[in-house]
């Protein structure tokens, strides 16, 4: 299959691909992932999914941490309400998710990079759209590249002539 | 050390309030000890030292040095440079030059709006010429330099190594005496420790505590609040329970919550991840709709969860978006709801 060209729907994108960082709940989405590969349901190679246990076990840091080492979106994937393997871990996740991506807006990053969804170990019709979907939406926002944000003042210090310190 | 056998200390001050500096004479009668035990060679904001004094010491001559103010401007990193290069022992005084403080708040915006704000829009402002302070002013007499102003505050340790922090707005006198003797002991923790304790405000904080379960957040002038119950439990915004202990709970017990000045807990990267994950799971929803009710009561999240720490939180400012050649602070307008289809 040709590599997509994502240039054309943004020209920002150059040369590169959008990186979703995917979270997947170990009980449903990551065997809706499963299955829909083992089905042969295409979808777009933006997603590095990692699974987790649940997704009430998704610290907002891991999130923050993916967009400032250079995730373009993060998408978290769990269980159906009512449906998770830990009773109420989805719930957890589905407010923290509304508080992460209140906190996130105010500092500039746009809330379709940071999507829950949920898919069953039995959809992986609905997972591969999702990632079809947000891939689309993430092309259209254009690269997100926080890094530029953390190197914003190194200029200075190297014109005082000074190296930057490592740390924080 | 000096010729009378005392280590040096020098004191500094960066984009800071002038609070740590109250907070070391804050020692009351102790300050005396400090100075006997200390040959003070630098302190700008209490004794008459220059710059020049300092650059004509040898490199680590000073023994220890407490800086405390964050890093805005291009003097500011000149002189943690200076500093850093005369001092065998940097410390992070206070949470401006741990975390970014509140001169870190700056980040949520950029130079250019800054400025526009404070020297033509605010309403305190007299200034029909629109004057704005530039870096470099020609005048008779030949020209006048001001030091650059950055786009984005940075702590002190991303600018120069730093081996220890004494977080706090401002520090606790206690601390500050923990490690002045520390010091004067030779008895020194490991580099990168922060001097203080690893449990959180909560620990500390006399209020009985129940299970949570909040259904909307009050504002502090909205609700008296029970004097004994915890803040949480009755929806005031409280910090404490993801804040760094050593305060004694100094704002909890008089009715206000805790604002987070400590900084995050040992081993935590981002404290206010952890605030977005304590606060969220305390609320009672279960459906979007609800959720987005009770969250619709705590405005400005990312201004309580980083009050202090944006500066040296994962993400440390407001992304900015390239426009007409200007990196401009772009904040997402709008406040994001979850999508109602989450309920199933």
């Amino acid at each position: 299959m040709p590599k997509k060209d994502y240039s054309e729907i943004n020209p920002a994108w150059g040369d590169r691909a959008p990186v979703i960082v995917g979270f997947l709940c170990n009980w449903c989405s990551y065997r809706a992932a499963d299955l829909a590969g083992t089905s042969r349901f295409g979808y777009p190679a933006t997603l590095r999914d990692i699974r987790i246990m649940c997704t009430g076990r998704l610290d907002p840091t891991f999130i923050l941490k993916a967009l400032r080492e250079g995730a373009d979106g993060v998408l978290v994937m769990g269980c159906h309400p009512g449906q998770c393997h830990y009773q109420e871990g989805n719930y957890k996740a589905m407010r923290r998710m509304a508080l992460t991506r209140r906190t996130l807006a105010q500092l500039g990053v746009h809330p379709d990079r940071v999507q829950l969804g949920w898919a069953s170990a039995a959809q992986g019709t609905i997972f591969a759209e999702k990632v079809i979907e947000m891939s689309q939406r993430i092309a259209e926002l254009g690269p997100l590249d926080w890094k530029d944000n953390i190197e914003d003042g190194a200029e200075r210090l190297r014109v005082l002539g000074y190296e930057e310190a490592a740390h924080g | 050390m000096a010729d009378n056998g005392k280590p040096k200390l020098a004191l500094y001050w960066a984009a800071s309030c002038g609070g740590c500096e109250i907070a070391v004479l804050a020692l009351h009668e102790k300050i005396l000890d400090v100075a006997e035990a200390f040959d003070i060679v630098f302190w700008p904001c209490a004794m008459d030292f220059k710059t020049k004094d300092v650059e004509a010491m040898a490199d680590g001559e000073i023994d220890v040095c407490l800086f405390n103010g964050a890093i805005r401007t291009d003097e500011n990193a000149h002189m943690a440079q200076l500093l850093r290069r005369k001092s065998k022992v940097m410390v992070a005084f206070g949470s401006c030059s741990s975390e970014g403080c509140m001169p870190g708040l700056a980040n949520f915006k950029d130079k250019e709006q800054m400025f526009q704000f404070i020297y033509k829009d605010s309403p305190s402002t007299d200034n029909p010429e629109g004057i704005v302070p530039q870096e470099e002013t020609e005048v008779p007499e030949g020209t006048l330099t001001l030091p650059g102003f950055w786009n984005t505050v940075r702590s002190l340790d991303q600018v120069v190594p730093v081996e220890y922090y004494l977080p706090g707005c401002p520090p606790e006198a206690k601390w500050i005496e923990a490690a002045v003797n520390a010091i004067l002991s030779g008895e020194l923790p490991p580099p990168g420790t922060v001097i203080g304790m690893d449990v959180t405000v909560c620990d500390e904080c006399p209020r009985t505590r129940q299970e949570k379960k909040i259904t909307r957040f009050y504002r502090p002038q909205e609700i008296i609040p029970d004097p004994d119950i915890c803040l949480l439990d009755q929806g005031i915004f409280c910090a404490g329970i993801a804040t760094r202990a050593g305060c004694g709970a100094l704002c909890p017990s008089v009715n206000m919550g805790c604002r987070g000045c400590y900084g995050p807990n040992e081993g935590v990267i981002d404290g206010g991840a952890k605030l977005i994950s304590a606060i969220a799971s305390v609320i009672d929803a279960e459906t979007p709709e609800e959720i987005d009710a009770i969250l619709d009561t705590l405005p400005d999240p990312a201004g309580y969860f980083y009050r202090f720490s944006l500066a040296h939180s994962l993400l440390r400012r407001t992304n900015l978006e390239e426009i007409d050649g200007k990196k401009v602070a772009a904040p997402y307008e709008g406040v994001p709801r979850l999508d109602p289809k989450l309920k199933d």
